[in-house]
Formats: C-alpha cells, structure tokens, sequence
C-alpha cells in the first residue's frame, strides 16, 4: 500500500464572479521512502496540491471533493486538533522561505525540542541531546553552541538546514518540500538538495518535492507529476519524463530549458501563457498552445492514460 | 556621423565602494573607523560592439553593482568606465549619449509605473529625448516598439497590472528599445519568469540583438541562460572577475576552482539521479572578506599562499583567469 494516497483532490476558491477550481481530480500516489517530485509553472496547483495535504489551505480555498489518505486512513476530513497532530509528528514540511518557518524570538535548540517534545515523550536534557544531534546531522558546525543561537544568527543556507532538522526531527513518515532552494545560491542549493536527499534516505521518509526547478527534480526524484491549469499532466519515472517526455506540455517545457550542455540557436518556446483560473478552456486546458492538438482536445478533457512508461492526459495517447 | 567604436563600453580597472560605517556619533563613542564594502574590486573588461559579455556569479559578488556602474547610476570609486572611448561621466553629460544606453530589470512587477498606460510607459523615452514631438508621430513609434516585442496597439491602451509577467517583461524590452539605445543593461531579466516564458524573452532579446546590432551587458546567477546568451563571459566572485573569457572555451575548459564549482553544483536535466559531493562552505561576507584569494576557504586547490596572497589575472589563450593554483599547474 503507497504511504499516501491523494484520490481526485478537488480544490476550489469560492469568489464573488463564481467558484474557481484551482486543482480539478488531482491523483497520485507515493511509496514509502520515495521521491515524488512535483514541478510546474507559477499557478499550475503545485504548492496548493502540498497545502491541501498538510490541511494548510488558505481561506476560502477547501477541498471540494476527493480524498487524502496516510497509511490508509483519511487525513482530509479531520478536526482541527487530529490533523495538528499528524502535522509535524506524520508529515513534516519544508518551504521556500526558512524565515516564515522559524521563530525570530526563540533559540533554534527550543524550537526543536519543542518539537520532538510535542510529538513524543523525552525529558528535557534528553531532548536536547537529541537537537544538538540533529543540527549535527544537518551540517551546522560547532551545534553544541549553536544550539543557542538565533535564527537571525544563521546565513540563508544554515537557516535552512535548521528547517529541515526541525521538519525531520519528529521523524515523519513524509516530508512536504515547497521550494526548498529556490532561495538559495547555487553552491548552497547543492549542498541542500544532497543532505536532504541522503537524511530522507537513512530514514526511510517520503517526500514530495514541490519546484520549479526540473533540474533539481531529474537529480533528486524517483518519479515526477508535471502540473499544468491544476491538473496532472503526466507523470511517470524522472528518467522517462525527462528523455522521452508522453505530453506535449512536458515536451515543450524541457525543450525550453537552456542546457548547460550544448548551446542552441533558437530555444523552443511555447507560445502563449497558461489560462486563467476565471477562464479555462474546455476539452484540454493545454489544447490553446499545444502543437499537436486536434479536434477532440478542444471538446473532451482527457485524464491520465498510459504512455509508455508514463502516463499523460493526452488525446494522443488514446487507444481508440 | 556615427563613428567606428570596437568596443561600445570598457571598464578599466572599476572598484566599487559602499560606506557601511555606523553613525557617526556611534563611531566616536566606539572608537571605531569608517568601514567599507568593497562591491566591485578592480573589474576590467570590454564589451565589443553588437555582442553580449555576461556577468555570473552568486548573491553578493558585485554583479548588480556593475550593471548600475555600467550605466552611470553609480560612479566608480576607482577606475574608468568608457562608453564609446569616453568617461561615462561625461557620455552622461550629453543627452545624445544618454539616450544610448538603457536598462532591464529583473521584476517586470516593480519597474513599470502602475498608473499609466501600457501606451504612455513606452512613448516616455521617446518624449523625453525629443525623438518625436507630433502626437501621430509618438502613436506610430509606440505601435513599431510593441509590434517589434510581440505585442499589439490594442495592448498599447491596458494598464501593466493586465499583463502577465512575461508580457510586462516584453514591456519593459520596448521601453528600454524606445530611446533607440545601442547598449543595454539586462540585470537578471528573466530570472522572475517561468521557464516557458524564459525562452520567449531570451528568443526575443537575441533576435532584437541581430535585427538591431544591440550590445548587451547580461547579468544573470543562471549559468544555463548566460551560456545561450553569452558571447563573453565573466565570472565573479566576491567583487572580483576571477575567470573571464570567450563563454564557450569557459564552458568547455573551466579554469578556476569557483568556475568548475559552479558549473559542477548545477543540476542538470542530462544527468537524472547523479549523485555527488557538494563543496562546502559558504559565500563569505564582503564586509570582511578572506584575506588572500577570497575563494581560499572554499577551495580545493588553496595552499598557504592562497591564503596570504592575492592571485593576479593571468593570461592563458583567451581566457584571463585570476588563480595561483592554475598558474602554478596545481590544478590538474
């Protein structure tokens, strides 16, 4: 059984000029100890799908339909209280900006003890061991002393190795990475991405990994889900994804990425933007700026079918 | 009347200070000097005309600093910066020289004014140097420059806040075209936009290039980007150009440690599940930076005169390179 299982999570922001569907049937699973990463451009429901998860949705966004399930029981329809719980002792997460994560006004070493002590019983001393252990497995020099410090304290990068000891130290089942390096320098994002993936594989814990960065996903995921208008567009292993892309979103978006490898004359582009939430189109949402669309895609919205070794909802892919 | 120039703009020998001192009375009660942050520490390099040097490097290594230097937002605290063979304090000076040169920045969300009209942003340059005066005249400018960025008249009369961000970033682009510029200023001009729309913008600046010879100065943290941009490339570190030289020899052969890092710590899509040690460490305050070669803490390469020693730009093929261990042949 997948560690977690999001069943046609609808999520939809009621406004005053109707209700927006900002995710439409959004389904996928992870394993346990998996990778899943999960990329798409600005609006495509990627950090929303991880909001939905961890029960973080904002005002008046909320789940509209479908289910979330950990370990086989739902976690989307629960009180306040339980799903707190769950947060932090089951499902860490991780964001963009490790500043909003943690408290100016405490020491890192109380922030991670309350934490562990939240979630489990451990004396004081105890957990404090267990915090300079963790700063110790994130990488902060000289933790026996920095324990004490501020966040304020810490440059950019440390910061947010102090993130993910506070995400991991719970040691949860699955961890919710929303951007984890997006702010970070290159130098530093390597060094992020690599402990991330090493302590995520020591402990056997999930993580969706939610970027923007197809890069740091083909390094880091076992699978990826692309996103596109709030939908999945395709996914499949990284390796399939990334060299023989099924969907042509997922196509024109490699073709659009300036290698390091070779330089080209021109960069394929795909024209046009993605559709506003107020004005999707119907049949496929890609279907106005897809080379290949024909007459189907305009009427019939396609869900994920097989393709290869990956699945996509293309029209394309149809066994008529 | 226009004449022969090889290089549209120079920088000779350009150091960049910023006082950071405390107040003054502060200073006096704590017995403390005046503190500087050296930005830009003795920067020399030459743009040819109609091609693109680009600048790359991470956050705080000057980059930015330069491109407001190379504009004239800044005035060098040491050193020359040429326009066409002359100070650009007095290229300054002269309106026709002004309207030569313009700027790209990196948020398409910050740099246009809300208030006005897509139509009026752009016919701005073209008021203010007296390019055009008769109304009919400025409409017909204004209709070629969006026409020319891919947009339409139509677009001309909605207001930015209409636009996604890779439009206000096309913009923007007609903007910074609309003084008739030779010489553009791109500081991380797409690094706000999602990748699709990236290769829109940088499609875009290079057919701009060859259609109207522009030389352009390109900042970028990205070096993916900087590579398909890029005739010339300089790499900076900590206020420094630590490796500059043709982009694609420095793609191919990376000679200094910070180069070969940086290009090593970019995940790349051609290389699905590579594992890899990461260097450590951090990027040093310029406040207080390393003594010696500043990338010394870093480095794998680094010796004791490393640390002491400041490395001089060395000359090997094209390629200027600032390093005591690639001068030495320790970097093999």
């Amino acid at each position: 059984m997948p560690l977690l299982e999001v069943d046609n999570l609808t999520v939809e922001f009621p406004t005053r000029r109707g209700i927006l569907k900002a995710l439409d049937r959004v389904s996928f699973t992870i394993d346990k100890g998996e990778i899943l990463g999960v990329v798409g451009e600005s609006g495509a429901g990627k950090s929303l799908t991880g909001a939905a998860i961890v029960g973080l949705l904002e005002r008046p966004g909320r789940i509209a339909s479908g289910q979330i399930r950990l370990d086989g029981s739902r976690i989307d329809n629960l009180a306040p209280e339980p799903l707190r719980r769950i947060r932090g002792r089951r499902i860490g997460t991780i964001f963009q900006d490790p500043l909003t994560t943690l408290n100016p006004l405490y020491t890192i070493g109380r922030q991670l003890v309350e934490t562990m002590q939240t979630h489990a019983r451990l004396s004081d001393s105890e957990a404090r061991r267990k915090a300079i252990g963790w700063l110790e497995r994130v990488g902060i020099p000289a933790a026996a002393q920095r324990i004490d410090a501020y966040p304020h304290e810490f440059s950019g990068g440390q910061r947010q190795r102090v993130v993910i000891a506070l995400a991991l130290c719970a040691e949860p089942a699955l961890v919710i990475a929303d951007e984890p390096t997006t702010a970070l320098d290159v130098s530093i994002q390597a060094q992020i991405i690599t402990l991330l993936k090493d302590l995520t594989r020591d402990h056997g814990t999930s993580v969706m990994l939610v970027t923007h960065d197809m890069g740091v996903i083909a390094e880091t995921a076992d699978r990826v889900a692309v996103m596109y208008a709030g939908r999945i567009a395709e996914i499949g292993p990284v390796a399939d994804v990334v060299r023989r892309p099924a969907h042509p979103y997922t196509d024109g978006l490699m073709a659009s990425i300036p290698s390091l490898e070779h330089r080209v004359d021109r960069l394929r582009q795909i024209d046009g933007a993605m559709p506003r939430l107020d004005a999707m189109p119907d049949g496929c949402r890609f279907h106005p700026r897809c080379p290949r669309a024909f007459a189907r895609c305009t009427e019939q919205q396609p869900e994920l079918m097989a393709a290869g070794a990956t699945q996509a909802a293309c029209w394309l892919h149809a066994v008529s | 009347m226009t004449q022969h120039h090889r290089h549209t703009l120079e920088a000779v020998a350009v150091s960049h200070r910023f006082d950071v001192s405390r107040p003054w009375l502060q200073r006096i009660f704590n017995r403390e000097s005046k503190r500087f942050l050296r930005a830009v520490d003795n920067v020399s390099f030459e743009i040819p005309t109609g091609t693109t040097f680009a600048l790359v490097g991470e956050s705080g290594c000057g980059k930015s600093t330069i491109a407001r230097l190379a504009v004239g937002l800044y005035e060098p605290s040491d050193g020359d910066i040429l326009f066409e063979d002359q100070p650009l304090s007095s290229a300054r000076a002269q309106p026709a020289l002004r309207r030569r040169m313009n700027m790209i920045f990196q948020d398409p969300y910050a740099s246009l004014n809300p208030r006005w009209r897509v139509s009026d942003i752009v016919a701005e340059p073209i008021r203010a140097f007296r390019l055009a005066t008769r109304p009919n005249e400025v409409q017909a400018r204004v209709g070629s420059l969006l026409a020319q960025v891919g947009l339409t008249m139509r677009d001309g009369e909605k207001y930015p806040h209409e636009f996604s961000g890779g439009q206000r970033q096309r913009i923007s682009i007609a903007r910074a075209l609309a003084s008739e510029p030779d010489f553009l200023v791109c500081d991380e001009p797409t690094s706000a936009l999602d990748v699709s729309v990236q290769a829109q913008i940088l499609n875009l600046m290079r057919d701009l290039q060859q259609r109207l010879g522009l030389t352009y100065l390109f900042i970028s943290h990205n070096l993916a980007v900087v590579r398909h941009m890029a005739d010339r490339l300089g790499v900076m570190y900590l206020g420094r150009i630590v490796e500059q030289g043709p982009a694609e020899t420095i793609f191919r052969t990376p000679l200094h440690p910070y180069t070969r890092l940086l290009l090593d710590a970019i995940p790349d899509l051609e290389q699905v599940g590579r594992s890899r040690t990461p260097v450590g460490g951090e990027i040093p305050s310029p406040i207080a930076p390393p003594p010696g070669c500043a990338f010394h803490p870093r480095c794998p390469l680094a010796n004791d005169r490393c640390r002491t020693e400041k490395p001089a730009h060395t000359t090997t093929g094209d390629v200027q390179v600032a390093c005591h261990a690639v001068q030495e042949g320790r970097d093999a």
